[in-house]
């Protein structure tokens, strides 16, 4: 019940930020964070909660982009409809690539190699069809105004990723306390003995790839009202697999708050090295890798594990 | 309660279990024994589903359990351990046994509840809210045991709880043993530990290379000779009979 409150009081603090900060680019940096944090906990909730290691998670994320692009362009959805319809056909997507890969019992580097391999199919296929936009990729028309779910003001896309951010971070609360997220931990430490206590791991692991792969089109869609445009490499590349899958192990694998950590720590650092060493670009990059493999030798269970420790 | 026919696998060449028949009778302890590499595992691997066999047939309260999973298995009231235990390391002892308490409870709390209950039952009550991991030999084991009572299943097949254990250790489960028995679970174990067996069982199947050598109650069994045999080496039985006439 106390991260539950936590998740409350972090909602309401975040939703009343706009009335009092201005700037668009402390909303903007805010905003990123959300984002961030949306998707790290999509990977999370199948790779940290499940452990099911998913190494292109940008599959489900580019479908969610694709669909609220080619929804909204090519059938005139409005894109509060087309929005609930990408994240369902991120979820089938999931449920379909977990179907395929579970069934064979694919575990460890194996599934996160196909699941590397289905976001590069994506990728090309996005790449090659002109339903798609094929190379130049999707832009979407300017039209500002919430009827739109495009906003004029930065606090409008907060208010957005804050909600779908919250709503996964429920999403761990829920797995953390109830009968599923138990089966899921089963599942993740040991397989076989959660099928001798009656777990049906096949069933508990789709479920878990359905609902983070919809979580991740929710990322996706977000993207792509915020951008105005997706393309083959933004939607399916690895770029994004990867700061989805950062965002989590940084924070904490399989704890609620993780993925918000990570994506609070990764997005300020980002900044912090980005404004100081503007002179020299690859620079930044280098101190954010290293930062990076240091946080993984020295914290191996991220950021939250340090306050578990405490306790 | 559990009737296995014919029952075969191979593996590459090696018939590991090959054409038994047994079955388990209902509200008793009973035991499988025999030398490592016997097969004793593989047939508990084959009755609750993990293995498919080549031939043969298993039928649980006289349902066919044939082409079952084991998460249908242990629905039908049938569950068993490992002998490498497998327990979810990361988590508490409380979480582990509430894993198996919720294939009837859904309610995380009564789950939790009942993992407590059961904990009570194996002697596991003081370290409920210790890591898995931090358990000793014998403690694990518990843990193993509690898991699977917590399914509240109707027959248990119990793989080697005793061994690793010392004698006080298995001084102290076999009481727990006979307690689950007595609330009405049927236990089906194997076991190398003999001062359980003598202790526990009421009838005995001896498994030597894949077959069915003896069967009977716990004192005609060890009394056979091609137990001794299969334990012991070829001519054992005679050289001890020798012995023995020679000493008396």
């Amino acid at each position: 019940m106390r991260s539950l409150a936590a998740i409350g009081i972090l909602t309401l603090a975040t939703a009343l930020l706009p009335l009092f900060i201005s700037s668009g680019v402390v909303l903007g940096f805010i905003t990123m964070v959300l984002y961030a944090t949306l998707l790290g906990q999509a990977w999370n909730i199948l790779g940290g909660f499940g452990g099911q290691f998913s190494f292109g998670h940008a599959v489900f994320f580019g479908t969610g982009a694709y669909a609220m692009a080619v929804l909204q362009l090519r059938f005139g959805l409005n894109a509060w409809v087309a929005l609930p319809c990408a994240i369902v056909l991120g979820g089938l997507t999931g449920t379909l690539l977990g179907a395929l890969s579970f069934r064979y019992g694919l575990r460890g580097s194996y599934f996160a190699l196909v699941t590397l391999a289905f976001a590069e199919v994506f990728r090309i296929l996005a790449n090659t069809f002109d339903f798609t936009g094929a190379g130049v990729g999707l832009q979407l028309p300017l039209q500002e105004g919430t009827a739109k779910l495009q906003f004029t003001s930065e606090a409008g896309y907060l208010y957005l990723a804050l909600s779908l951010a919250m709503i996964s971070l429920l999403v761990a609360w829920w797995l953390k306390h109830s009968r599923y997220g138990a089966w899921l931990a089963a599942v993740r430490d040991n397989e076989d003995s959660a099928a001798a206590l009656g777990v049906n791991a096949f069933r508990v692991k789709l479920v878990a790839i359905t609902i983070s792969g919809a979580l991740m089109a929710s990322g996706g869609a977000f993207y792509v009202q915020k951008f105005h445009y997706i393309d083959p490499h933004l939607a399916y590349g690895a770029d994004i697999s990867v700061q989805a899958l950062l965002s989590a192990i940084v924070g904490g694998m399989g704890t609620i708050f993780g993925p918000l950590l990570g994506a609070v720590v990764l997005h300020g650092l980002g900044e912090i090295t980005r404004n100081s060493l503007s002179d020299a670009p690859g620079v930044s990059l280098i101190i954010y890798g290293s930062l990076l493999v240091l946080i993984i030798m020295f914290m191996p269970r991220g950021i939250a594990g340090l306050f578990e420790g405490k306790r | 309660m559990l009737e296995a026919r014919d029952l075969a696998i191979s593996f590459g060449g090696l018939r590991a279990v090959a054409g038994v028949s047994l079955t388990v009778p209902a509200g008793q302890i009973t035991a499988l024994i025999g030398p490592n590499g016997a097969g004793k595992s593989t047939l508990f691997g084959l009755v609750s589903g993990f293995l498919k066999p080549d031939a043969g047939s298993v039928t649980f309260e006289g349902r066919a359990l044939a082409g079952m999973k084991p998460h249908t298995v242990c629905r039908l009231g049938m569950t068993r351990t490992f002998q490498i235990v497998q327990p979810f390391a990361q988590q508490t002892v409380r979480e582990n046994i509430a894993v198996g308490a919720h294939l009837h409870l859904p309610q995380r709390r009564a789950a939790l509840a009942a993992a407590e209950a059961v904990a009570q039952r194996v002697g596991l009550a003081s370290q409920l809210d210790k890591p898995a991991q931090s358990l000793t030999v014998a403690g694990r084991k518990r843990l193993e045991l509690a898991r699977a009572l917590a399914t509240q299943p109707k027959l248990i097949l119990l793989d080697e709880v005793l061994a690793g254990l010392n004698p006080q250790e298995v001084g102290e489960m076999i009481p727990v043993l006979r307690a689950i028995r007595d609330s009405g679970v049927t236990v089906f174990m194997i076991e190398h530990v003999m001062q359980a067996v003598m202790n526990l069982a009421e009838y005995v199947w001896v498994l030597a290379q894949g077959e069915l050598i003896a069967e009977g109650l716990p004192t005609e069994v060890t009394n056979d000779a091609r137990v001794i045999e299969a334990y012991l080496g070829h001519g054992t039985a005679a050289r001890l009979r020798a012995q023995e006439a020679a000493h008396g």
